[in-house]
């Protein structure tokens, strides 16, 4: 915890100025405004009664107590502006390293998280520590400030009935944590229920087209009854105990107000030396300070139940921030000129040291041939696509492109030298133009245009509300062969010399398909090519395939070779025929 | 919102009570001031020892009663918000079961959520904090300023400059920056989706070199987030400080003024005190009040967003269960148009066929042809624009709906498993299925293999949205559960596409020999998945353009020829 504190502050160094401007005026703020009782009291003083009024000495005081309360305003407006700025800043530049950092670490590690866990940390995580570490440490510093003026102030006035409330304190400090220590384990159970129900509520009612249609509508309302009123009964429980503390803190401090007011009097009217001699006017004052001391406790309690929330938030971007980053390849070779041949040599790799996948596979490409990787769904056929590109690195053996190992160049260059596109096809958002002239930002208009009437997708672009310049994005109601053409048009405006490619199953309309195919036959020309397919023609006519089955490459060589073998192949060639 | 106070009546007793007891608690800590200001002026005054000892009892058996009365109010106002919200979302989740596919299309499945979790609790706690707080910090104010008077009509006129002018610069403060604080929100959405995009991409993103681009943007987007913080931030800075500045200035002038009026023996010392003790309790008030509709803002807002969930009135259902005749047609579709309510034009146009017991139908064309709107108007997912769609030769819509669908086995395009294990799955057609059952079922629809291979078979815990099964494995899960307890009518929408040929093959054959009684609509985009059906209907934009068996259809459907020739095509050289 303390390190992960040190760590967030350490964000908030470059903004060290911010941070001694808050904690300055914070101490002269804070400090000014608690001596308004003072001033309030002497002046109460000047009035004793009817012809008892010390207008010269009130006139003097009530300019001062003008005069502090305008400053303390001015330095508590400045203190927030600081914490503002030191806040904002630092959990600005928190944010910008955790994406930074995700567009660094291997895949292996997005592929393990959940993308919206990832985004949550991003997101949600961050405003978290903004709001618990940063802007409660203000709030926590400025408590301390109060106590302590507080008690001197308080000091300054009688010791001794000072004394009699710093005593007085912990029966608050017992209340609360006492209130608290009954309040958590209620808490955790209510966070726990509503987790629950959130989770039920959006497999239920976020399917509620199937709840419906397999008329599991009284057995969803039972369950979720089952839950909402166990949650109803232990939520009120909890709300009740938590609600507790305010009122007990208010009574102890009522408490230190009679007390005060108690001794004060007694003090005033000189009943017990114990108190010592005191005025109406310093009566008045401590009676204010006595009434507003409990508060800072409260906040105070509050900031540590939020520190915990963010220390434990913190945690969780840090886990991020220490993951270890792909090896830097600034000083690698370049790959230029890459002719389209490539080769894989004693090939071994798996995701998991305990289940082998790959095992010394080779197999040479020559410039211009097409490979087909096919078998069953879910065999890992994307294994291929994660060694060529680097995604993941392989255990041992060589991959090599144009004659280069492609752990000796650049992971950017060998990347370019590729054409990717997936069957999940990505579009961000922006317009048509834009998508299209990813990988080649610098594309003019006309090249973009050519690029996409080459690959069949001018067609249904021209028809687009704005055309090129529509804006699209994941979810525009592009439909998915739309989508898949755009990001053809994108690899076909590259112009790689080597091509990976994923063909659709299904969920595509027919003529876009056709077109896709099309798209895709004419991308291939004089390319090498990987085709993950699903489509016999492009099976038949490949130069090599690659038969894959729970992860492994089971059998490898031409159409007709692997149909003489008998094996895996012909069963699942064969099998398109029977009826 | 009237719909909302519905669920309040069982709580009557609570709310009355539960801010009363917080009134009588505002009232006690009102009078401690008063209390105060006595000892000083008569106990001080006249030098009475006892007189201030009583007092300060007093003031000590104030507190110890206000402690009751708010703890009672608390507990009141806990029990009643509870209730309340466990009424209201057991209601509001019976309510959205009563919809129908359109009205869930309206609203959206997972605004609904949103609306039965989060905004349910928003108005929970908006009357957990009403009956607390609304009651009390205005009559905090109010009670205050008549004290003020009551001690001094002149001099609370003080009162009534400072309290309206604290509560007009938190309202300019609060219109100023609410609109703002949403325009964060927006831009903190940005970057949620950036990093979504992002994160989805990433493969892309790296193979065409753009993490730099990617990062730029980000940042440029991280920056508009923290400046637009800044700004609001810089407005609602002014806010504590001003309300702080403004009542004390009013405690200057209550001195000033004050004093003067206890020269002249119109108050006393005492009552100097209470006065800018009163003060103080006003500001504190403020402050909570304009908490307090803030909050209100946001309970409002959520239970506009629950009652319209009320307000889409469940569709009048009929209630005829007849029974399977051997001889009759099963399905029957007489000249049926249907649109959408969110879409102007037809998606189904003047369709007509017919369907007997343990027929097969296929139904083909490309997306957005309305094959799957054919599909859901037989449960009557959807009620027909025109015509009529008749199962057992009863309209769809006489028949009662929960004993239709149950008749029914559906499988949607998206393979969707719940959390629990894989019989809980299998049951959600037949609550009291038997392993039998559902083993027979995993069987025909190709999942028993991978199932008997896990070591707790039909044990098998179902991680939420079913991830630790391959996406081909959750559709056969998924056409299992439909076909648990032998359907009448099993409608496959689609549903076979993450299915390997031999796999797909393998299920039809099964089909047909285990469920030979079962009428079977398969709705697919690939002609060998339906060629062998009794019936195909050819689809496209909404229109049936033809009917009939594959070799009619090839004959004399244009459209059908062209889907059969390029997929062929693909396999074609072989056979010629």
């Amino acid at each position: 915890m303390k390190n992960t504190l040190r760590r967030v502050f350490s964000y908030a160094r470059p903004y060290i100025g911010y941070f001694v401007l808050t904690i300055l005026f914070a101490a002269m703020g804070v400090s000014l405004s608690l001596a308004v009782p003072v001033f309030i009291g002497e002046a109460v003083d000047c009035c004793i009664g009817r012809g008892d009024v010390d207008f010269e000495n009130l006139k003097k005081i009530a300019a001062a107590l003008a005069l502090i309360v305008v400053s303390s305003t001015l330095f508590q407006w400045l203190m927030s502006l600081c914490t503002n700025k030191l806040a904002f800043l630092t959990v600005r530049d928190l944010r910008a390293d955790i994406f930074n950092k995700l567009e660094r670490v291997p895949l292996r590690y997005i592929d393990r998280h959940s993308k919206g866990e990832l985004t949550s940390r991003v997101i949600n995580d961050i405003e978290i520590v903004s709001d618990g570490l940063l802007q409660g440490f203000t709030q926590f510093f400025s408590g301390v400030i109060t106590i302590l003026g507080t008690l001197i102030f308080m000091m300054t006035i009688n010791v001794k009935i000072a004394l009699v409330v710093v005593f007085m304190t912990p029966l608050s400090f017992i209340a609360a944590s006492r209130i608290t220590k009954a309040t958590h384990s209620s808490y955790m159970q209510q966070s726990k229920l509503r987790g629950d129900m959130v989770a039920l509520a959006e497999e239920m009612a976020g399917n509620q087209k199937l709840v419906k249609a397999f008329v599991y509508d009284e057995r969803a309302i039972e369950r979720f009854d089952r839950i909402n009123s166990e949650y109803g009964r232990v939520g009120a429980k909890a709300t009740f105990y938590s609600s507790m503390t305010n009122p007990t803190t208010r009574f102890v401090n009522g408490l230190i107000y009679a007390a005060v007011g108690l001794l004060g009097s007694l003090g005033a009217i000189g009943y017990t030396s114990f108190v010592g001699a005191m005025s109406v006017g310093k009566l008045s004052s401590f009676l204010a300070y006595a009434n507003q001391y409990t508060k800072p406790f409260n906040e105070i309690s509050g900031v540590f139940a939020e520190l915990q929330n963010a220390v434990a938030s913190a945690q969780r971007i840090f886990d991020v921030l220490d993951e270890e980053e792909v090896s830097d390849d600034t000083d690698k070779e370049v790959l230029t000129g890459c002719r389209g041949d490539l080769s894989f040599r004693n090939v071994y790799f798996s995701y998991n040291p305990k289940i082998k996948l790959i095992q010394d596979f080779t197999l040479d490409v020559k410039a211009g041939e097409r490979v087909a990787i096919v078998g069953p769904t879910g065999c890992g056929k994307s294994t291929i696509i994660n060694l060529l590109l680097r995604f993941y690195d392989i255990d041992s053996g060589d991959i090599i492109v144009s004659g280069k190992n492609i752990s000796d160049v650049t992971r950017d260059s060998l990347r370019s030298s590729f054409g990717m596109v997936l069957q999940e096809t990505w579009v961000f958002t922006g317009t048509v133009a834009e998508n299209i002239a990813y990988g080649a930002p610098d594309a003019s208009r006309e090249q973009i245009i050519e690029a996409a009437k080459s690959v069949y997708a001018h067609g249904f672009i021209k028809r687009l509300p704005q055309g090129y310049d529509t804006v699209i994005s994941e979810d525009s109601g592009l439909s998915q062969g739309q989508k898949q053409l755009i990001c053809i048009a994108r690899i076909m405006l590259m112009d790689p010399p080597m091509l990976i490619l994923d063909e659709a199953t299904s969920s595509i309309d027919l003529r876009t398909e056709q077109r896709v195919q099309k798209a895709f036959a004419k991308l291939m020309e004089g390319r090498t090519s990987f085709v993950i397919a699903h489509r016999l023609s492009t099976i038949k006519n490949s130069d090599t395939i690659l038969v894959m089955k729970d992860g492994n490459i089971i059998e490898q060589g031409d159409h007709n070779e692997l149909m003489d073998k008998g094996g895996f192949y012909s069963e699942l060639y064969n099998s398109q025929f029977a009826t | 919102m009237k719909r909302l106070l519905v669920y309040l009546k069982n709580y009557k007793k609570e709310l009355v009570f539960g801010p009363f007891f917080k009134l009588l608690e505002a009232i006690f800590e009102l009078i401690v001031p008063m209390v105060m200001a006595r000892i000083i002026d008569k106990g001080i005054g006249n030098n009475d020892s006892g007189y201030i000892f009583r007092m300060s009892l007093i003031i000590v058996l104030l507190g110890v009663c206000g402690l009751g009365f708010a703890l009672t109010c608390q507990y009141l106002a806990a029990k009643c918000a509870y209730g309340f919200g466990t009424e209201l979302r057991g209601a509001l989740y019976r309510h959205i079961n009563k919809l129908s596919y359109s009205d869930i299309d309206k609203v959206g499945t997972s605004s609904l959520v949103n609306r039965l979790t989060n905004d349910t609790n928003i108005v929970q706690n908006g009357v957990n904090m009403s009956i607390r707080l609304a009651v009390r910090a205005p009559f905090l104010v109010i009670g205050a300023a008549a004290m003020a008077v009551m001690i001094d009509v002149e001099l609370s006129l003080i009162f009534f400059v400072v309290a309206p002018l604290i509560s007009a610069i938190i309202f300019l403060i609060m219109r100023k920056t609410v609109p703002m604080y949403k325009k964060t929100q927006k831009k903190l959405d940005r970057a949620s989706m950036l990093t979504r995009e992002s994160l989805e991409g990433t493969r892309v993103i790296r193979a065409f070199s753009r993490q730099q681009e990617e990062i730029d943007e980000f940042g440029e987007a991280v920056n508009e987030i923290s400046d637009c913080s800044i700004a609001v931030g810089k407005i609602s800075a002014i806010l504590n400080p001003a309300a702080f500045m403004i009542m004390n200035l009013g405690i200057v002038a209550i001195i000033w003024f004050g004093g003067i009026r206890i020269d002249s023996g119109r108050l006393t010392q005492g009552e100097l005190t209470a006065f800018t003790n009163y003060m103080t309790q006003i500001l504190l008030a403020l402050v909570v009040l304009a908490n307090m509709i803030v909050l209100l803002t946001k309970t409002f807002a959520s239970a506009n967003r629950v009652s319209e969930v009320f307000e889409l009135t469940p569709e009048v259902c009929g209630s005829s269960t007849p029974e399977s005749e051997g001889t009759g047609n099963m399905i029957e579709f007489s000249n049926v148009s249907f649109a959408y309510d969110t879409a102007g034009d037809h998606s189904v146009k003047g369709l007509s066929f017919t369907l007997k017991k343990g027929e097969m139908l296929g139904i083909i064309g490309g997306t957005g042809s309305g094959k799957s709107t054919v599909a859901a108007l037989i449960p009557c997912f959807y009620r027909v624009t025109d015509g009529q769609v008749s199962v057992n030769g009863v309209n769809v819509s006489d028949w009662d709906q929960d004993e239709l669908r149950r008749r029914i086995g559906y499988v949607p395009q998206k393979a969707v498993l719940f959390s629990g294990t894989v019989r809980d799955n299998m049951k959600w057609r037949k609550n009291n299925a038997s392993d039998d059952d559902i083993i027979s079922a995993l069987k025909i629809a190709q999942a028993w293999d991978f199932v008997s291979a896990k070591p707790d078979v039909l044990d098998t815990v179902v991680s939420q949205g079913g991830k630790n099964f391959s996406g081909g494995q959750k559709q056969r899960l998924s056409i299992a559960r439909a076909l648990v307890g032998k359907p009448d009518i099993l409608i496959l929408d689609d549903s076979t596409s993450a299915l390997d040929y031999a796999t797909d093959l393998a299920l039809r054959k099964a089909l047909r020999s285990e469920l030979s009684d079962t009428t079977v609509i398969m709705i697919s985009q690939r002609t060998t998945s339906i060629k062998d059906a009794d019936k195909i209907i050819v689809m496209d934009d909404g229109e049936a353009v033809g009917i009939g068996k594959h070799d009619e259809l090839l004959e004399k459907c244009n459209v059908y020829h062209e889907i059969y020739v390029s997929q062929m095509n693909e396999k074609g050289g072989d056979r010629q």
